[in-house]
């Protein structure tokens, strides 16, 4: 589990988060939703601590990163997994090598043991034959399967995946998805999601956390996300296209 | 001020380099890499300039010098080593290595700083500034003095060879030369300037490399900055090292 416990960012002149507080339980997705510029990336680039929060604490069962010296950082992001909006892979490694990484640099398997485990995560998000090649030569989807994998190979307590479907088709978008939400309900783990794709909140978001302007606007589920119609701000954020309007209204009539 | 708190950045990042690496054996890997990358990479520039420097540092000094008839000709032998062992060979390399291998790091720390490539190793819990940069510096520091052995070497063939070719002087009195009053300082002077000339361009570099901002247009800025600042810092530290020791 983690909660968050009223942080709050500045950069310069601009306070990028003004005080969020919530909590991410195991086992289940959850969401972060907000317009571009609501403070997303900076949430979750404080979460993993990449950012330094000025004020609040971020706790990781219990545990508080921003308190935390060097080793026990670094012993704690050795239980994270990332994937990153770019996907993050390192150009000059092949797939094997990129899902292999994080095993050669912290593990003391030998390296049939390492192939044995990186051949299994690349098999659990679906990605045969593909060892061998660059990211370069490979697909938009294919590289958030990779990410996947290496963010998955160190057996991770907890995933974080900043806009896992952007620059996919919808419907490797949605396999995307599907895979996530299944791993995080395979190994229990505390998956933090940032996105603005509505198919995703509908589809495997179990908590949704909105943010506009720096700020907590709302917490829900995805079923609470439908109903709400008082929060003007989330309102107008979810039902942006008139498709949407159009198809709430005609679930409502029936 | 910003200069100063760059000033600083720079010496807390290479003060953040001195950990425990995570895994010797993966940085050893990652600094053979570096040692080919600017090593083997290098040797080709490195060998046609520092051949032509030798070659117009003799046909220079001997249109100046041997027209007036101030000097015996041999002189020309001691002449051609002493100047590329103490300022040619590792000025010159240094500058081309700079601009070289300079920007190559640059560049590439700052498309993996952009396409958060840093931040996945940080996530990791790997020590991005140990593991990116230490093997950069390691690798430098190990094989940059041996080109700029190799720089010295082939500028004296080539010296050699354009002076005799021009008929400046003979091979024979240009080998005597070279055999007369070798002195061991210089070549102690020459290495200690290949190291800390290694050191400001990996250092330099690796600094604008690693933090830049932004996208394509500023990994290209950072590019010309390692270039331009390494180039700089490094003409000042051979002239303070030539003040100070000879």
């Amino acid at each position: 589990m983690i909660e968050v416990k009223n942080i709050k960012k500045r950069f310069v002149d601009q306070e990028v988060l003004k005080g969020i507080s919530t909590e991410f339980s195991n086992g289940k997705c959850n969401l972060i939703i907000g317009s571009s510029g609501a403070g997303k990336t900076v949430f979750l680039k404080s979460l993993v601590g990449l950012f330094t929060p000025e004020e609040g604490d971020i706790l990781y069962d219990g545990r508080a990163i921003n308190k935390m010296g060097v080793k026990e950082k670094k012993s704690l992001r050795n239980e994270m997994g990332m994937l990153f909006q770019g996907n993050a892979l390192f150009d000059s490694l092949t797939v094997e090598e990129n899902v292999r990484f994080p095993l050669d640099m912290f593990s003391e398997m030998s390296l049939e043991e390492k192939t044995e485990r990186v051949n299994f995560c690349l098999s659990r998000v679906n990605l045969l034959n593909a060892n061998h090649k660059y990211p370069g030569e490979i697909s938009g989807g294919m590289m958030k399967r990779v990410g996947i994998a290496r963010a998955i190979v160190m057996n991770p307590k907890y995933l974080f995946c900043d806009e896992p479907n952007s620059g996919l088709d919808p419907k490797t978008a949605l396999i995307i998805d599907e895979l996530i939400k299944e791993i995080t309900i395979e190994y229990n783990i505390t998956t933090v999601i940032n996105t603005h794709d509505m198919n995703s909140v509908m589809g495997i978001g179990d908590k949704v956390v909105f943010l506009h302007q720096g700020l907590k606007h709302w917490e829900g589920t995805k079923e609470e996300v439908l109903e709400e119609t008082e929060n003007k701000e989330l309102y107008e954020f979810i039902f942006a296209s008139d498709f949407l309007k159009k198809l709430r209204a005609a679930a409502l009539k029936q | 001020m910003s200069f100063l708190h760059d000033i600083g950045k720079y010496f807390l990042m290479i003060s953040s380099m001195f950990t425990r690496p995570e895994n010797v054996r993966m940085y050893l890997k990652e600094t053979m890499r570096q040692i080919y990358q600017i090593g083997i990479g290098s040797v080709l520039i490195i060998a046609i300039v520092s051949t032509f420097v030798g070659a117009v540092t003799a046909v220079q000094f001997s249109y100046q010098l041997l027209d007036i008839g101030l000097i015996p000709m041999w002189w020309m032998g001691i002449i051609v080593r002493d100047s590329l062992i103490l300022e040619m060979a590792p000025t010159i390399c240094a500058l081309l290595l700079a601009g070289k291998v300079g920007s190559n790091i640059a560049s590439e720390l700052g498309s993996m700083r952009v396409t958060e490539q840093i931040d996945a190793l940080e996530i990791m819990g790997v020590n991005t500034t140990a593991y990116l940069v230490g093997p950069k510096v390691v690798g430098a520091l190990f094989i940059i003095p041996f080109l700029i052995i190799m720089a010295v070497g082939l500028g004296i063939v080539g010296g050699g060879v354009a002076g005799a070719m021009g008929g400046f002087f003979s091979t024979a009195d240009y080998i005597r030369g070279l055999q007369d009053g070798h002195e061991v300082y210089y070549v102690v002077v020459m290495l200690i300037k290949s190291y800390v000339f290694a050191f400001i361009i990996t250092t330099v570099s690796c600094f604008q490399g690693f933090y830049v901002k932004g996208g394509a247009l500023e990994i290209g800025n950072a590019s010309t900055r390692a270039v331009v600042n390494s180039s700089i810092v490094i003409i000042i530290a051979n002239f303070l090292i030539a003040f100070l020791l000879l």
